[in-house]
Formats: C-alpha cells, structure tokens, sequence
C-alpha cells in the first residue's frame, strides 16, 4: 500500500454561476494522518470535500482512494468515507437512535445495536438516544451529526469547520474523540478557519485560498516558522541600498527605504541581533526605534494570501 | 447491490407513512365512502348500468385509480423533495448507492403507501357494492405497473420542484382533471363525437380502462393497448430518472 490514501489530481470546479470555486487543486493525504484545511470563507475548502464525496459533480481532475478512481469504485470508496457537513442538516422528526442507526444500513453496513451504544456512549449522546432530534440543542445536533458519520465505522472521515460555533466544552470532546479516531488508524481530513485549531490538531496543514492551494506543509515546520521573530529598525535616514557591510544578516529594506528587517530563529543562542547594531553603527546607519514581534501562522497565512493575491 | 441502503431507505419512508397512519387510513375511507353516497346514489339511481356493469361496481376501478395516481405522485415527490429541501440529501448522495438503488428505496416505499390505500378503497368499496374482480392476479400486477409509473413521475416531480406548493400543481391542476374527464367514472362510450375521440388523446383513459378490464372482463380500449400505454409511460419516466442522475439535474451543483 502507498503512503497516501487519498490523492486529488487536478480537480476543479467552476459552479453554474461561473464562480471559480476550485482551480486545479493536487493534493496527498498520508494515511493515518490528521490533515488541517484552512481557509478563509468562500475559499472553496467545502467545495473540495464535497467533491471527494459525491456531492459535487466536479468541472475536471480525479480523487484516487488507495490508487482507485473514486467515481469508478464509487461503493468502495463511499463506504470507506464518513462525512459530517457544515450545515447540521437532520431529519428533525426521527428520535436520535434511529437516525444513527439509519446512517449505518444506508452505507450497507449489518445493523450493529452494540457498535451504536458505542458510537454514541462515546459522543455523550447515550442517554439522548431516544430524543426526538428538533428537541436537541446545536451542541447537540453536532454531536449527532459526528455520530451518523461514524455509524458505518468509515477509515476516512471528512469534518468540515467542525467547531464553528461550539462551546469549549464540545470542541475538547471533539479534539480528544479526534485524537482517539487517529490512534485507531482513520484518517481525518478538517476544514477550518481558525488557525489554532489546525495548529492543535494536525499534523499537516493545507492553506486554501480563492481556490488555490497555496501550501502544505507538517506542521511543525509551520511551528518553526512561528518560533522565528522579526525585528523591525525604524531608520533616521532613508536608504538608497543595504550596504554590502550589512549583506551577512540578509536585511529587508522597505521600499521607501524607510524600514529594515531582520528576520531571526528567537530560540537561538545567537540572535544576531547585537552584532547586527554593531555594524549598523559602523556602517553609520542611525534607528529611530525598533520593535520586534513573533511572527504568527496568522502572520504568515496573511503574507501567504498576499503572496498569492499580489501573483494573481 | 446495497439492499441494506435501500431497506433503510424503504423502512425511513414507510415510518414517515406511520406517523400520520391514521390520516392516511381515514381520508381514503371517507371519500370512498363519500363518492359512494354521492355518486351511487344521486347518479347510481339514475343510471343503474354502463355495458352490463352496475354503475356502483363500474366505478370502483375509477375510484381506486384516482387515489393511485394522486397517492402515488404525492408521497414519492414529497420524500424526495423533503431531503433537498432539508439539505439531508448529502447523505443519501455520499452513500454507496446507485441511482437505481436510491430510487427502488423511495419508489419502492411510496409506491407501498400507494397501494396499500387503493386496497383499502377497494375493500370500503364492499361495503357498499359488490365487486367482482375477473382478473385478480392481473389487477394486482396492473395495479404494481401503475403505482411504480406514478411513484417515478412523482420522483420526478420532487426532484423538479422548487417548493413545496409545486409538489400540489401538477397532482391538482394536471392528473385529477386528467382522470375526471378520463373516464373514471362513466364510459367513453357515452360521449359524443368528436369528444369521445378527443378522449382518446388522454394517456389517462388508457391507465383507468386497463385496470377495469382486469375487473369486468370489458373496457373502452383493449387490454393490450392499455398495457402498452401503461407501459410506455413507465419507461418515459424511467429515462428521465436516468437523465436527472446521470446530469445530477436539480440534484447536485
Ligand atoms: N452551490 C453553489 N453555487 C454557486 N456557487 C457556490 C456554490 N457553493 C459554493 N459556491 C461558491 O464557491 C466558492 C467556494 O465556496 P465554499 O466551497 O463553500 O468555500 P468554503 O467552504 O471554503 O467557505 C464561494 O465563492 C462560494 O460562493
Ligand atoms: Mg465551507
């Protein structure tokens, strides 16, 4: 078996309203792994998976699930995906129970009463169960909705901004659930738009903006990069140039000449720092003020739309 | 085939029928009933016999198709729009099912109800007349063909509309005129031309004559051409199942 379970080749999506949503986007998902797609609103995270499941004809590009074109084989790919949408969409009549049980024989699994108890022990909706669903608070519905996507025990499991407007206690219900889904060896692919939620919980990061995936990467390289600092020298006098002195540190000039910017490993036993001033005042370079400041995911989540804004 | 996805299908829109059994039972009960007194007595008393049939028997068959037809549209457009509408559709559209399989789940299950209140016509029926039905296999088969064409079309019709009082026009504005003016409750033969050949053009006439021959032995049309009618209608809504899921029409964006 290959590393990853799920590749996407090219896939794009133009809506009948001539909106862009996908443009080519190519994709490996590493089995077993749990794998964060940030983004901001509309910027096509929903369309994706909804593609990956079947809800959305796709305008072009493939989904390979373990090699296998997810059209094709479409059963075995359906039946080896869970999904919980964005929407809490549910039949609001039906007592809870059974619209679990319901999620489990549509994907052609045996009706398994013990394997629901489990499923919905583990949710906290147990003592639930037999509640008619309108009844059930959003927090609730949530739950619900993780539970139908787990009733046919799929190795797969699609969140989409699973945590949107949930309360902590939920969203640790969640994490922890998450976690234990992973040890047993599914694979789980989340959307969100909260930075911190993709930097607790996955071990890879997608950013998707307009449509276009514009990076993946482990985590913890994202994590050094939020370890790294900028230093931000406010100068007396404009420079036309960095002088050749200054060329070891590899500053940044603004373009007005204004701002020069040191970007430096804060962990590090050598910042660089001091004996970058030192230069400074040889060079005969003077500062009005200087700050530095982390640099965020958000930081480089906004730099990396800008990037991708300023190529477009 | 995933049998179970449509068992669960079949069993979720069987207990949605559940919740309003009583409903369900009571109205087609009391129409009958209704029709009976209006129609057999009023009409009945005047009009004892059409081709050797007394009138009260002769429209049994019109009754039971009438309810068929709207049952049959009613309940399959319904449990196919209702998931649109609530947006559950997801589900059904990322579960390993065929086209094929959604639809035997959904048809399979308004066709069902379908059938189950034209019985129950039928037996209300004897309390007020006897029937006797020549062709009993027949009948029930016809009457199989029948919901399944209606049960697609209604499909069709859930899939097509873009709310709720759309799932009312086409039953109300096409299909009951339809099977009123389609012979339902008198003979064609009673019309003066040139209605009786205008008659001929309503695809419904085929519908209500072929089940009264499996009835009485004798109909408007022959058997064979109202089987082929039937029939024909069954397959038009079946390639218009096929285009809707081939095309993802209405279905997916
Ligand atoms: N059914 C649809 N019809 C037309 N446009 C759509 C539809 N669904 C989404 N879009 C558009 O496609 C883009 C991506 O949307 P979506 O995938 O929902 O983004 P996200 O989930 O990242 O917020 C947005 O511009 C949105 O308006
Ligand atoms: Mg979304």
């Amino acid at each position: 078996m290959s590393e990853s379970i799920l590749s996407i080749r090219g896939l794009r999506k133009q809506y009948a309203s001539g909106t862009d949503a996908l443009k080519s986007v190519d994709l490996d998902i590493k089995r077993g792994e749990i794998f964060a797609l940030l983004g901001p609103n509309g910027a096509g995270k929903t369309t994706l998976i909804s593609i990956i499941c079947g809800i959305v004809t796709p305008s072009g590009g493939e989904v390979l699930i373990d090699g296998k074109n997810w059209q094709r084989h479409f059963r075995e790919a359906r039946t080896r995906i869970g999904l919980v949408p964005q929407e809490l969409t549910m039949d609001v009549f039906e007592p809870l129970i059974s619209t679990v049980s319901f999620s489990r024989e549509l994907f052609g699994r045996r009706p398994d009463p013990k394997r629901i108890e489990e499923i919905l022990r583990e949710l906290s909706l147990w003592d639930k169960r037999k509640t008619i669903l309108k009844e059930l608070s959003g927090g609730m519905k949530r739950r619900v909705m993780i539970a139908k996507a787990l009733a046919h025990d799929p190795d797969i499991l699609f969140l989409d901004e699973p945590t949107a407007g949930v309360d902590v206690e939920l969203r640790r219900d969640m994490w922890n659930m998450v976690r234990r889904l992973r040890e047993h060896g599914t694979t789980i692919i989340l959307t969100t738009h909260y930075i911190e939620e993709a930097e607790e919980m996955a071990d890879r990061v997608g950013v998707i903006n307009k449509g276009e995936l514009i990076l993946v990467e482990e985590k913890t390289e994202l994590m050094k990069k939020l370890g790294r600092k900028v230093l931000h020298l406010q100068l007396a006098e404009p420079l036309a140039a960095i002088p050749p002195t200054l060329a070891e540190w590899n500053p940044r000039l603004s373009e007005d000449g204004s701002t020069l910017t040191y970007e430096f490993d804060a962990k590090a036993e050598r910042t660089g720092i001091p004996s970058l001033l030192t230069a400074m005042r040889d060079a005969g370079i003077a500062f009005k003020d200087l700050d530095t400041h982390q640099s965020s995911l958000e930081d480089i989540f906004v730099g990396l739309i800008h990037h991708s804004k300023a190529a477009a | 085939m995933n049998w179970r996805g449509i068992w669960a299908i079949y069993k979720f829109e069987m207990h949605r029928f559940a919740r309003t059994l009583w409903t369900g039972l009571a109205v087609p009960v009391i129409t009958t009933s209704l029709y009976f007194i209006v129609f057999g007595s009023a009409i009945g008393s005047r009009m004892s016999e059409i081709n050797g049939i007394d009138y009260g028997a002769f429209i049994v068959p019109g009754l039971m198709m009438l309810s068929l037809f709207t049952e049959s549209i009613f309940n399959a457009s319904f449990g196919i729009h209702m998931p649109r509408f609530t947006g559950t559709i997801y589900e059904i559209l990322s579960a390993p099912l065929s086209a094929i399989e959604t639809v035997l789940g959904y048809v399979g299950a308004a066709a069902s109800k379908a059938m189950s209140v034209a019985l129950v016509i039928f037996v209300t029926a004897h309390l007020f007349v006897d029937v006797h039905v020549e062709h009993p296999l027949l009948m029930l088969l016809y009457l199989v063909l029948v919901a399944a064409t209606f049960c697609l079309f209604g499909f069709i019709v859930g899939i097509w509309a873009k709310g709720f009082e759309q799932l009312q026009v086409i039953p109300l504005l096409i299909i009951t005129p339809l099977t009123f003016l389609g012979g339902a409750f008198y003979s064609i033969d009673m019309l003066k031309e040139p209605w009786r050949s205008i008659t001929l053009f309503n695809p419904v006439v085929y519908l209500i004559n072929g089940f009264r021959w499996t009835f009485f032995g004798t109909a408007d049309v022959a058997f064979g051409t109202a089987l082929a009618a039937t029939f024909a209608f069954f397959l038009a809504c079946l390639g218009v199942i096929w285009w809707i899921f081939r095309t993802g029409y209405r279905l997916k964006s």
